[in-house]
């Protein structure tokens, strides 16, 4: 971009002022509208939330180490449902968006805030109402229905679905206004000189990712509510013994559901877009298609979601229908997969961490993708639908995908936000444990699915108890890297090297202002003249090297 | 690829559908390759130094990998669609048998043959099936790994699934759609026979059983009709309370009241198990009026006196 970067020879000195000295006290934080201290305060809770759904996640892998109870089978029921409504509702749709969007949206665009700041620490405080709603209905009624709430048996068991439901309810409204409050951020916050085309890949794909916050969360919001009605008051629409019916709650869930699933990944496309044009010095291959990909994987993703009910009753016609667009919203993707991996093409490409995971998650996310195929298609479909299959290929999206872009991403960012680096060495050792405990972990449900394991079983029969000891190892493997990548973390915030404005040779705006930003983020407002990726006149990534 | 990776394979269609998934199995391998090949290949070949000029975009490249894409999925969504009509409609000779479900087992009955049975399906093989499914509670999915099948059964509301089996011998069946505490202990075995072996059992099974011992005839219905999926005999609480020396004892109940556990109480709780629910249980069991016959109810009452 235009403005000159500030290119530091010696090792730079940290900052006397920035946005996390600005103001002190507790005061200063809560009633912040700042929307970096939002983004990190977001940042904290999803990261705690991601915790407390690991553990969760190790427990089940626990009771399924070898056959036999380990808990009760009701208690591991509420352990897997647990683990999928925290990682669901309260980490993975505000992961991306919420903490690293916050932070870096304006930042990108060389704008002070976002759009609307109070909306943006009130949607925080839904987000935290949300949350704590949700962990009083935890404790005192651990609810037991799957994070999908099916009906009727969301309607007849007694644990606490009522609070559950109203926790996510409660969440949506936080998305919602995150999601209104990018757009109008995007739209009116551009400088000078950035056109649409000119945008960030990663701002892109928060557009569209707002767009389906936006029309879809509402869906949501409705359907939990008549579910609350029906439970509290016995008005009849999902329970057959009402004269409701239990498909229809199929088909609202997943009419917010399936769009849901590009809420979690589309943000991870932007992530990867940086990381990989950052360090292959290249301006992204059909940036116009990968940036209006998203969008047009946004709009598709709304008339997919049928797919989830291919054996649920619905009529062979809608089947074939659902079917079809499946594919349709396969092939932007798969194009984007294509574009990257030919950015890298006589690229100048250096193996810093954040890179790294980039690769991995190509790696992981052709794997996710391949794997959907068996399942858009019907007659495969219900051979694979509802077991371990369906379950692996869901992680290698959400977690092969998501979580390995935006643990990518805040490797990428972490010194924007703290002004400090990390041990690369330590990094890296925990990203080589993540790669190796995850594809332990998932690959092997591909097996146990196609060898017919059922999902949601508190035990198994023996032939499936070597995958599933297997699976259980990965999960410890898994553990372990994330420790890593905490400890290096850490680290860095107690002795690491004080971080340049733009240690990775980064070209988009974020970079230019010095690390950790001030509060106001730029003295003078950007303009632009090029695209996003133009290296031209940004000198490649200082520090050592991996 | 199917050998060691797929269950046995037992139903006309099976074969069908092992195909597609073949096809996409190796279609996603070769994909695979190719890209992790060339990420690795590049990040190896243009690390740091190696920078040299390049297109940003190349509308020829572009159009190449967005059309071959695309031929190949419309294939793949087509042969899907084409096996699952076979897998969706039965042939009009199929032999029907009544499929329910319930909280947690299944039962199933042969309208031509005047068969009941539990958690045992038997059916001849060279034979299309119908299975003609409800559930009595919540939604629940029936599944025969082997046969490539699996539709939802679902309360209020009529599904159906059929079959041909190929293979003699016994599969796996099992609930699909999670509906509780014991989901995962809602599955039982399809024994495919032969047709003369399938007519003997329909004899031995249509007639009345007059001579077993009563409380051997209760031991067996225990099993046969599932009760031990939430009744243990060891005095231990499952998802019911136990039946280990209930008999002649006291029994609390939720609203407080106390009842003696008499044959009157033991045949109550079987055909209206919510008519007086123990204290610190689910009013969760289904009623099985109509389901046992009186020898078979007295069987009951008298294997459960057994348990001391």
């Amino acid at each position: 971009m235009s403005t000159a970067p500030d290119i530091a020879t010696q090792a730079p000195s940290f900052p006397k002022e920035h946005y996390l000295n600005a103001s002190k006290g507790f005061k200063s934080w809560a009633l912040t509208v700042d929307h970096k201290r939002i983004g990190l305060m977001y940042l904290v809770s999803v990261l705690t939330f991601f915790l407390v759904g690991g553990l969760f996640a190790l427990l089940v892998r626990l009771e399924l180490l070898a056959p036999g109870g380990m808990f009760e089978q009701k208690t591991y029921n509420q352990l897997f449902t647990l683990h999928g409504v925290v990682m669901v509702f309260l980490f993975i749709i505000p992961s991306i968006p919420a903490a690293l969007g916050n932070f870096f949206l304006p930042l990108q665009l060389g704008a002070k805030d976002v759009a609307f700041p109070k909306m943006n620490l009130f949607s925080f405080y839904i987000y935290a109402v949300g949350a704590i709603v949700a962990i009083v209905a935890m404790v005192t009624g651990a609810v037991d229905t799957g994070w999908t709430f099916y009906t009727p048996y969301s309607l007849t068991t007694n644990t606490g679905v009522v609070l559950t439901v109203f926790a996510a309810f409660i969440l949506g409204f936080s998305s919602i206004l995150t999601g209104v409050n990018f757009i109008v951020t995007i739209h009116k916050l551009r400088p000078p000189g950035m056109t649409w085309f000119r945008l960030p890949l990663f701002a892109w794909s928060l557009y569209a990712t707002s767009v389906i916050q936006l029309l879809s969360t509402p869906v949501l919001a409705i359907t939990l509510l008549l579910l609350i009605a029906e439970r509290l008051f016995g008005v009849g629409v999902f329970d057959p013994a009402l004269g409701g019916d239990p498909v229809l709650f199929q088909h609202f869930f997943w009419f917010y559901s399936h769009p849901a699933v590009y809420i979690m990944i589309v943000p991870a496309f932007g992530i990867i877009s940086e990381l990989i044009a950052t360090f292959s010095r290249r301006e992204v291959f059909g940036y116009k298609f990968v940036a209006l990909s998203s969008v047009a994987i946004a709009i598709i993703g709304f008339f997919v979601w049928g797919h989830h009910m291919f054996v649920s009753g619905q009529s062979e016609f809608a089947g074939m229908v659902f079917s079809f667009l499946t594919f349709f919203v396969a092939i932007p993707t798969a194009v984007k997969i294509f574009n990257w991996t030919a950015t890298l093409y006589k690229g100048d490409i250096q193996l810093r961490t954040p890179m790294i995971y980039a690769i991995m998650f190509l790696i992981q996310f052709t794997i996710g993708g391949l794997t959907g195929l068996p399942l858009g298609a019907l007659g495969t479909n219900v051979a694979l639908h509802d077991t371990y299959y369906v379950v692996a290929h869901f992680h290698y999206v959400m977690m092969g995908g998501t979580v390995f872009a935006f643990i990518g991403g805040l490797h990428y960012w972490w010194p924007k936000i703290t002004g400090r680096m990390y041990s690369e060495k330590s990094a890296n050792i925990g990203a080589f444990l993540l790669f190796i405990g995850f594809n332990v972990t998932f690959f092997t449900q591909f097996l146990l699915g196609f060898k017919g394991m059922p999902r949601r079983y508190f035990d198994y029969d023996p032939e499936f108890s070597g995958l599933h000891a297997f699976s259980s190892v990965g999960s410890w493997i898994l553990g372990v890297g994330f420790l890593v990548t905490l400890y290096c973390f850490i680290q860095s915030l107690r002795k690491g090297e004080v971080a340049s404005s733009n240690p990775w040779g980064g070209t988009t705006l974020e970079w230019t202002t010095q690390s950790p930003p001030i509060a106001h983020n730029f003295i003078d407002t950007p303009t632009v003249s090029t695209g996003p990726y133009d290296h031209s006149e940004v000198p490649a990534a200082t520090g050592r090297a991996a | 690829m199917s050998n060691f990776l797929y269950p046995p394979r037992a139903s006309t269609y099976a074969g069908e559908v092992d195909a597609l998934m073949n096809f996409i199995n190796y279609l996603s391998i070769f994909f695979w390759v190719l890209i992790t090949g060339l990420i690795l290949y590049f990040a190896w070949r243009y690390r740091k130094g190696n920078h040299q000029a390049a297109p940003s975009h190349n509308t020829a490249l572009e159009i190449t990998w967005t059309v071959i894409p695309t031929i190949l999925v419309v294939a793949i969504f087509v042969w899907g669609f084409k096996s699952f009509m076979v897998l969706s409609r039965a042939p009009g000779d199929a032999m029907e048998i009544h499929v329910t479900g319930q909280k947690w087992s299944w039962s199933f009955e042969y309208p031509e043959h005047g068969v009941r049975t539990m958690n045992e399906l038997v059916v001849p093989a060279n034979q299309p099936v119908k299975l003609i499914m409800n559930s009595s509670d919540v939604i629940h999915s029936f599944w025969i790994p082997s046969f490539r099948n699996k539709m939802d059964v679902l309360p209020g509301r009529t599904t159906t699934l059929w079959f041909e089996a190929t293979e003699e011998g016994d599969y796996r069946f099992y609930c699909t759609e999670y509906c509780g505490d014991a989901h995962w202990n809602m599955k039982g075995d399809v024994k495919v026979v032969s047709a003369e072996a399938f007519h003997e059992w329909v004899e031995e099974n249509s007639k009345e059983d007059t001579t077993t011992p009563l409380p051997e005839l209760g031991a067996k219905l225990f099993q046969s009709k599932a009760c031990f999926t939430c009744h243990t005999t060891d005095g231990t609480s499952s998802i019911g309370p136990t039946l280990k020396g209930v008999f002649g004892h006291d029994v609390e109940l939720a609203d407080g009241k106390s009842v003696l556990a008499d044959e009157d109480y033991l045949r109550e709780s079987i055909l209206q198990p919510g008519a007086k629910i123990v204290k610190g249980f689910a009013p969760a069991m289904p009623s099985y009026q109509g389901q046992l016959s009186e020898r078979e109810i007295n069987g009951l009452i008298e294997y459960i006196k057994s348990l001391k």
